[in-house]
């Protein structure tokens, strides 16, 4: 176990060594001078061109210009935005929790529905509803999801009026922001109705963000339902005579529910590249569109800050589902 | 009575070929039915563009703005599908969207393929130090959201379809270096493979006759899968503006541009993305009913 732990853990460092590779050739393979890139709209002078270039470090060899930027990355320095002026990590801290509570509410319900939908599917195999769950967990899958968000708005914003149409709070609410969570937030200044709009703000984007991850969910808990449902100790279990519902959730669902568990921890990915897109619909303060409008505005330390930690999230929490299957999955761990 | 003996029953039994056993094993499969000609419909849609198209995708009919489809109040038989803000023939856009986005998606895939399997068997044939390194970065490029890191490969090249389209092709990549260097690895240690290698078959011999047959399965499978999900990265590219560029009849780029007129004329909007969904789900369809058919080690 600890050396599988071990093993694990030492993936990892190659792997962000990889990333910090490519966020640190991000600026000098895109196209244009990297100072005047790093400069911004305005350009400089040709007097200050050479400070920033010295400055910068561009006047020594690839090598000591990658450790330079290696050492400051590991100290948290992740460089400054040329459009806000603020360090790229004190923007993205801000921004996170927005994104961070939407991804939160999406994969909440993401689970509430794949996963009953997933087992039912599994115990009324090749029913009616088995054959509606897996046609619409293929739909759910293969939805431009930009399209199903804009189709969410036109439906229930536009047509019915039920719900907003972007951002995460009425105007009318003044909220303190304390945790950056906006539902956390509303509740700790005792504002109900604020909790409330900032809960009906949230539905929409959370069902668009969740819908990938539901479909896969769903998918994912009925085949591995299938497999569990097939095995001897089930077989006896029914044979002893225990109630179907014993069987189904006491015997298989906990053993199904192992690779289900790898598959909510790999959704974070999908998540993230899902929030660039919903949340830019949604108007929704967080990194995704943070991100993407970084790129419009040629933004690079803010691109390459942003690329180097979400990914590097991505590889951590990754590395901790696959730790954490071996931990419920005593047969991995023997290996 | 004489039953067994009936001349039906052993003609029955007869054995099938190659592709008749796949078919028999394909068309147990309803969504794989129904997928299939679907996107064979689209491809035929695609390559007859010019000929089924009722007007030019460019052309601006000045008197007919944001016409509703045919079924809706205000539609008329000239434009089926309605128009858009410029007067333009919505299904002409689709058609043509047809081809854009389909011939753009199996570029990528081809692309990927190529470079994958390539990749991949060297990997494998190689070992050691390189063998390490590649799937080092074939493991980071896995660790990295995918439409992110076709964002920032856009980022860096700038934003048009060509660039888009190797941004996606960069993404899909480990998964086809990922099976051939599993393939080249498990398959030149058997014992067959070394008796063809002391007859004095070299590398890439030895590549087609024993490696080659044995991946061809699963690299259909990933090919398929990866050509659905290439037509969603495309597209999700063009409506953020990183792909394909307005006017290009692009289905994700169609989608963008009319997003502003999302209340008034909601066609606009819906009708690119039934393009889409309807390609990728009649892609995902087949790629079901093809894993399962031709690689029965996959099956769940």
């Amino acid at each position: 176990m600890l050396l599988h732990l071990f093993r694990r853990i030492g993936l990892v460092i190659p792997t962000f060594l990889g990333i910090t590779v490519l966020a640190f050739f991000l600026i000098r393979l895109a196209p244009g001078d990297p100072i005047l890139l790093l400069a911004g709209e305005r350009g400089v002078s040709a007097e200050r061109y050479e400070q920033l270039r010295i400055q910068f470090g561009f006047d020594r060899s690839l090598w000591v210009q990658y450790w330079d930027y290696l050492t400051s990355v590991l100290s948290g320095d992740l460089g400054v935005s040329v459009v806000s002026k603020t360090p790229v990590l004190t923007e993205f801290l801000n921004l996170f929790p927005a994104t961070l509570e939407l991804a939160t509410v999406a994969i909440i319900f993401a689970v509430l529905i794949g996963l009953p939908a997933g087992v039912l599917a599994a115990v009324r195999r090749n029913s009616l509803f088995d054959y509606a769950v897996m046609g619409t967990s293929l739909v759910g899958y293969s939805m431009p999801i930009f399209w199903w968000a804009l189709l969410l708005v036109l439906l229930f914003s536009v047509n019915l009026g039920w719900m907003p149409v972007a951002g995460r709070l009425d105007f009318m609410y003044d909220v303190e922001p304390v945790t950056g969570f906006m539902l956390v937030d509303t509740l700790l200044a005792g504002d109900g109705e604020a909790f409330r709009d900032a809960l009906h703000h949230l539905v929409l984007p959370a069902i668009a963000l969740g819908t990938i991850p539901l479909a896969v969910i769903a998918r994912m808990t009925r085949s591995s339902m299938l497999e569990v449902l097939r095995e001897d100790y089930v077989r006896t279990a029914r044979a002893k005579g225990l109630s179907p519902m014993r069987v189904v959730f006491k015997h298989a669902l906990r053993n199904a529910l192992i690779p289900v568990v790898t598959v909510i921890g790999l959704q974070v990915s999908v998540l993230l590249t899902g929030a660039i897109l919903t949340e830019t619909i949604f108007s929704w303060p967080g990194i995704g569109k943070w991100l993407l409008e970084s790129i419009y505005r040629r933004d690079y330390p803010a691109v390459q800050g942003g690329v180097l930690i979400v990914a590097s999230i991505v590889i951590i929490v990754n590395t901790f589902v696959d730790i954490l299957y071996a931990v419920i999955n005593p047969r991995i761990r023997r290996r | 009575m004489g039953k067994l003996g009936s001349s039906k029953l052993i003609t029955a039994n007869a054995p099938k070929g190659p592709w008749g056993e796949f078919w028999d094993s394909y068309r147990q499969n309803l969504g794989a039915l129904i997928g299939l000609p679907t996107l064979v419909l689209m491809v035929l849609v695609a390559v007859f563009a010019p000929w089924l198209a009722p007007y030019d995708p460019a052309i601006q009919h000045t008197d007919a703005f944001l016409v509703p489809p045919v079924w809706q109040d205000g539609g008329s038989m000239r434009f089926w599908l309605g128009t858009d803000d410029l007067g333009r023939d919505m299904l002409s856009r689709l058609i043509f969207g047809a081809r854009f986005s389909l011939s753009i998606a199996l570029a990528v895939v081809m692309l990927a393929l190529a470079f994958g399997v390539s990749i991949g068997a060297l990997a494998g044939t190689l070992r050691g130090i390189p063998e390490i390194v590649i799937m080092r970065i074939m493991d980071m490029m896995l660790a990295l959201p995918a439409l992110l890191l076709a964002i920032v490969v856009v980022a860096v090249l700038g934003a048009s379809l060509v660039n888009a389209a190797i941004a996606v092709a960069v993404v899909l990549l480990p998964h086809f270096v990922r099976i051939t260097r599993a393939s080249v690895v498990s398959e030149t240690a058997r014992d067959y493979v070394t008796a063809t290698r002391l007859d004095g078959a070299g590398p890439v011999r030895l590549f087609r006759i024993a490696v080659l047959p044995n991946i061809a399965a699963p690299l259909i499978v990933q090919a398929t899968l990866a050509f659905s999900s290439a037509i969603l990265d495309i597209a999700a590219l063009g409506f953020l503006g990183l792909g394909a560029q307005p006017p290009t009849p692009e289905w994700g780029t169609l989608l963008s541009s009319s997003r502003e007129f999302i209340q008034r004329a909601p066609w606009t909007v819906t009708l690119p993305g039934v393009a889409i969904l309807v390609t990728v789900l009649a892609t995902n369809l087949m790629g079901d009913g093809l894993r399962d058919a031709l690689d029965p080690r996959l099956k769940r």
